[in-house]
């Protein structure tokens, strides 16, 4: 035992002051960190939801939820949603107006799909497919020119990450659907 | 512990540069080299990130040179790089949000590089502070160089820019290739055949100055 301590009690006593290092790092940063998450999604607001000037975050259902606000007034709702994509995890803010009939927009916070095929679904041009379509029906994705208003023409090349964040979007809107609509601030 | 003799810290700076460089002439560091290296920014980030963890190493190691033991010295070494490298992650998730995003995993994984526990077992445990500081120093500016000579080739070609600034004419077709992985081996692979074929002409000529 004695022979045990004198052999490693190098190690034991770097493992603690570097953990104490690091615990420091981490507090002096961990709020940095979690504002700079927080100032992506709510500078993205007013884009996903027209009008919206500023954003309020909130937890409902276990999710985080924000409430786009015009002054005290909400005219829509952006969610944070994620799910597995074809390279790894991706990640959306999802607008949506306030009685969540209709997508206002959608915005890639994250992910790491193929470069040039894949990560094609963070443009603006494919983006801008979502907005206006109504979450009546599941959007279902084609390969073709969208003809009915719930289908979304996939990436040329990247069919998988084009599912996926229809998948992200169906899933989220209709988990979501009933209490966001009930918990909308109305006047 | 008396002190060793080994290459002196002027030795140890320049011949991280090129004639030791890690990515050209040790092969090691390839996960960042092929996978970070298809912007300048990105490339330019992580070998910022590298010197910091393998300037700091370094310097420790070398404080505690004389407190190793021979058999857990490996589990010191990869204890202090792990520790650095964590510092460097949190700082860049903090102050270089968008860029912490691009390098995603590759920043983590700098804990295994073995460039740094290369440079900590070679040149900092058994060296003074001094040298081994100067050794990350140089090693540290031979893998931003390495770096940058791909990065260059694979941004300018793969999207025609150069430090997302344009450099090609906007009818270049980016070769989306190149930012690809393929195009990390197609590039290392040729940049790595030029290195070794100056090399070899240089040695030539060397001999020949010699017999005549």
């Amino acid at each position: 035992m004695k022979n045990d301590i004198g052999q490693a009690w190098l190690v034991i006593v770097l493992s603690l002051l570097f953990g104490g290092a690091l615990a420091g790092v981490q507090a002096k940063l961990q709020g940095k960190i979690e504002e700079n998450r927080l100032a992506e999604t709510l500078s993205q607001i007013p884009r996903l939801v027209p009008g919206a000037q500023s954003g309020e975050a909130t937890v409902l259902a276990g999710r985080s939820v924000y409430r786009a606000m015009v002054g005290e007034r909400q005219v829509g709702w952006v969610l944070l949603a994620g799910g597995q994509g074809f390279a790894d995890r991706i990640d959306l803010l999802i607008g949506l107006d306030v009685g969540v009939k209709t997508l206002t927009g959608l915005y890639v916070l994250d992910q790491r799909e193929t470069p040039g095929l894949g990560n094609r679904i963070v443009e603006d041009a494919w983006r801008g497919q979502f907005v206006g379509k109504t979450t009546a029906a599941p959007l279902q994705v084609t390969k073709a020119e969208a003809a009915v208003q719930s289908e979304i023409r996939s990436v040329t090349g990247a069919t998988i990450s084009s599912e996926s964040v229809c998948d992200i979007v169906n899933s989220t809107v209709a988990d979501l659907r009933d209490e966001l609509a009930a918990e909308a601030i109305r006047e | 512990m008396a002190q060793q003799d080994g290459p002196t810290p002027l030795e140890r700076f320049i011949n991280g540069i090129l004639p030791e460089n890690p990515v050209y002439r040790q092969l090691l560091g390839m996960c960042p080299t092929l996978a970070v290296t298809n912007g300048m920014k990105a490339a330019m980030t992580m070998s910022a990130a590298v010197a910091f963890v393998l300037i700091c190493a370094n310097i420790v190691t070398s404080l505690i040179r004389g407190l190793l033991k021979p058999h857990l010295r490996i589990l010191v070494f990869t204890l202090t790089i792990a520790t650095f490298v964590t510092i460097a992650d949190r700082f860049l998730a903090a102050y270089m949000y968008q860029m912490s995003k691009q390098l995603g995993p590759y920043v983590p994984l700098i804990i295994v590089n073995c460039i740094i526990i290369c440079r900590c077992e070679v040149c900092a445990s058994k060296q003074p502070v001094f040298t081994a500081a100067s050794d990350a120093v140089g090693q540290s500016l031979g893998f931003a160089l390495a770096l940058a000579s791909i990065a260059t080739v694979r941004e300018i070609l793969g999207s025609g820019t150069w430090f997302g600034l344009r450099v090609l004419p906007e009818m270049w077709p980016d070769w989306v290739i190149m930012v690809l992985p393929p195009g990390a081996f197609l590039t290392l692979g040729l940049l790595l055949g030029t290195a070794n074929w100056i090399g070899s002409l240089r040695a030539k000529g060397s001999q020949t100055s010699q017999e005549g």
